[in-house]
């Protein structure tokens, strides 16, 4: 690991910082020379890969394992030594349905409601969300002015905290909030935005693009950016319109980028939580109750706390999410292999 | 003289530290529904003062934590030293007796009825002291009223009457930019208990436990559903959220949005806060029923925790809140209504020359005699936290038409079922 140290002929700082990081790697070459002759170039790899792993298990993997277990357990005790073992009743009582399409047939009818609600939800906020986020980058991919201080301005609510993005929009849609302001001032009526639930749904999905979209957009812009200039330049050549290029050679050449922002977003709308939570808290009614505020619900926000049917939820929930991101990582292959 | 200055310092400093690390500390979770922290931590610093050998420290939270996150930290261990709490008898198992640690006959002598509450096994422990009893009970606009040319309803006057009244005073108030709603209703299982004891509702069966479905719980659950539907009821309160999630009426009553809200005696600090000259507001008697003129008695108790290391220091600390100077000082700075058995006998001269406050604190203090024994049973069951979740969840759903009023009590009853038999 000894090397040359790094020098610049006209920068003395960076050579300074140069001798230091070459003399701190010749001192770490004490420790890990005779390691490398140990265990050889491959165990290296997994040597350096260790601690993060070891975090990885303890603070991901162990309490994954431990719901696991949780979810086949019973009782209202949170230590597992306190907590007898159901077996699969948790999954059954969430499964108990005469009609799985009518959740008012169903043992946990709330759990069902939460389903189609979360269903719902992901289908579409991620249509809406890579549309506009498409729409969006294509336009940021044109020679605007400031196009530097636009492309800011749309990833700009992605930096906020869910929970700030909730409370104003509350404070925009509620009964005497802004927007029912306007209305007002234009001769109309206030509109109860939160009060009644296909209303609610609406702002919820909105809210989440809003908040989202700049994220998404990014991602869509640098692949569009890497789109070849000389294809549309023999597309000109040829007579192709602007439609006909978006058709013919943005949407090909991008697909690849949009398909793993689907999925990407797909895993995100699955997860939703704190935004709808703060900005509804599921209602009105059960009207935008998610998955995951469910599964909150049921295991802490109630006097008698079910852990094991949150937990078991939370399994069937982790399971919905491992599919769609072993879709991701193919997606991800193959896109490499192209 | 500057080495004298220098070893001064040193041993100043090592007699701090070393007094710092002899004191104990405690922490005391505190929830404020008004401006309750402004009087106790005064009171607590005095506290410690008196007892240079602990430190109490005050940790204001919000109600939500209590309520929703307390548990989980008492069961892994994780919880403070004592808290202020309102699930009286459900948090039971994780209460410190304080029996060997106080004066036992004085904690009976004053607190003895409400002692069952933190006791719902009646194991004979004294688990805390009851440090605000609330009553729920209806607040008016008397401003609206007068303004309204209505006249205020009379002993006696029912929910019918009191929403016929409201509806009134709402039709002539509103107009010109402004919206009043008629009435309001906190939204809590708990809250809508007493207006459904006054309809006749009894809550138990003749063995004691839970049961719900009878007529006068379907009349008030009605009454809900028809108040919502037909515009009496403001329904921000009960419809703008989901679950079982609390929500309270009182920002809509102190911005002049209400005639009538049915809240607590918990709100007394805070409206005379925030209302101040803005309109007159009074506490007014419950309506009535069938069954009665009733609310639900409840409040909050300071209560230790089995799992602290300083059971001696914490007993000493809810002594020294629950004697006689101190309750009462508290009691009259934040409108509570005493529990203090002794305190409420001899009278409080509230520390307020404030009309409103001073009413409304006799009409709570009229409410109490009026509460149903099946309220006091309701309260001090251990498990009330199922019913009471179940209620609002439900009652929300059947408010958006999600469930019919049928559907809505069978899920309550197995709800309530399935979440006692945990």
């Amino acid at each position: 690991m000894s090397q040359e140290p790094v020098k610049s002929a006209k920068n003395p700082v960076v050579d300074f910082f140069g001798l230091i990081i070459t003399k701190a790697m010749g001192a770490l070459d004490v420790i890990f020379g005779p390691l490398q002759n140990l265990i050889g170039i491959k165990g290296m790899a997994y040597f350096f890969v260790l601690p993060n792993l070891l975090i990885f298990s303890i603070f991901v993997l162990f309490p994954v394992a431990l719901n696991f277990y949780y979810a086949f357990t019973g009782g209202t005790n949170i230590f597992l030594s306190d907590r007898p073992f159901v077996g699969g009743e948790n999954f059954a009582q969430l499964f108990d349905c005469e009609n799985f399409t009518d959740p008012n047939t169903c043992n946990q009818d709330i759990f069902w409601r939460a389903v189609f609600n979360t269903a719902k939800f992901v289908v579409l906020q991620v249509g809406f969300m890579v549309f506009f986020a498409l729409i969006t980058a294509l336009a940021l991919n044109r020679n605007i002015v400031a196009k530097g201080f636009f492309r800011s301005v749309f990833f700009y609510p992605v930096l906020l905290s869910p929970v700030v993005v909730a409370l104003i929009w509350k404070w925009i849609l509620q009964r005497n909030g802004l927007l029912n302001a306007f209305l007002v001032a234009l001769g109309g009526d206030k509109i109860p935005f939160l009060l009644e639930p296909n209303w609610a749904f609406f702002w919820i999905i909105f809210i989440s693009v809003w908040a989202h979209m700049g994220f998404y957009t990014l991602i869509l812009l640098a692949g569009l950016q890497a789109i070849p200039k000389n294809l549309y330049e023999a597309g000109n050549i040829d007579g192709t319109n602007a439609f006909q290029a978006f058709r013919h050679i943005t949407l090909p050449l991008l697909m690849p980028t949009m398909l793993v922002v689907m999925v990407l977003s797909l895993i995100r709308a699955v997860q939703t939580f704190d935004e709808v939570f703060a900005f509804t808290g599921g209602g009105p009614g059960t009207a935008t109750l998610l998955m995951v505020q469910y599964i909150y619900q049921t295991g802490f926000a109630t006097q008698i706390q079910r852990f094991g049917l949150a937990a078991s939820a939370s399994v069937l929930l982790g399971s919905v999410l491992l599919v769609f991101t072993l879709l991701q990582l193919y997606l991800g292959r193959r896109s490499d292999a192209v | 003289m500057k080495v004298k200055a220098l070893l001064f310092s040193l041993v100043a400093g090592l007699l701090l530290a070393s007094s710092a690390l002899a004191q104990t500390e405690i922490r005391f979770m505190w929830y404020d529904d008004g401006p309750q922290s402004e009087t106790l931590i005064p009171l607590i610093d005095v506290f410690n003062e008196a007892n240079d050998d602990i430190n109490v420290i005050v940790d204001v939270v919000p109600y939500a934590t209590i309520r929703d996150n307390l548990q989980v930290l008492l069961e892994s261990g994780e919880g403070p030293d004592l808290a202020k709490v309102t699930n009286l008898g459900g948090l039971s198992e994780y209460y410190l007796d304080l029996t060997p640690h106080v004066d036992a006959e004085y904690f009976q002598t004053n607190f003895g009825p409400y002692l069952e509450w933190l006791d719902p096994n009646g194991t004979g422990a004294i688990n805390g002291a009851h440090f605000e009893l609330t009553v729920t009970g209806p607040y008016i606009n008397r401003t609206y009223f007068e303004q309204a040319g209505v006249e205020v309803p009379g002993e006696g006057a029912t929910w019918d009457d009191w929403a016929a009244a409201s509806r009134k005073v709402a039709e002539a108030i509103s107009g010109d930019g402004l919206e009043v709603w008629p009435m309001a209703m906190d939204r809590s299982g708990h809250r809508v208990a007493g207006p459904a004891i006054s309809q006749g509702a009894a809550y138990f069966d003749a063995d004691g436990n839970p049961a719900i479905a009878d007529d006068g719980f379907k009349d008030m659950m009605q009454k809900m559903i028809t108040w919502h539907e037909d515009g009496t009821m403001y329904p921000d309160v009960w419809v703008g959220v989901g679950g079982d999630t609390y929500a309270s009426g009182a920002d809509a009553f102190i911005n002049g949005e209400l005639a009538f809200l049915m809240s607590g005696s918990w709100q007394l600090g805070n409206f005379n806060n925030s209302i101040g000259d803005d309109f007159d507001w009074l506490a007014i008697p419950n309506p009535c029923g069938p069954g009665g003129c009733s609310g639900m008695p409840g409040g909050a108790a300071v209560v230790g925790f089995a799992d602290t290391e300083h059971p001696e220091e914490v007993a000493r600390l809810i002594d020294y809140l629950a004697s006689e100077e101190v309750y009462r000082e508290y009691t009259a700075n934040v409108f509570s209504i005493p529990a203090h058995i002794g305190i409420a006998n001899a009278g409080v001269d509230y520390n307020t020359d404030s009309e409103n406050l001073n009413a409304s604190l006799g009409g709570f203090v009229a409410n109490v005699p009026e509460l149903s024994p099946v309220a006091f049973a309701l309260q001090g069951y251990g498990k009330n936290g199922a019913i009471f979740g179940a209620t609002a969840e439900r009652l929300g759903q059947a408010l958006t038409g999600e469930l019919s009023l049928d559907e809505a009590i069978d899920r309550m009853v197995a709800d309530i079922e399935e979440e006692i038999n945990q």
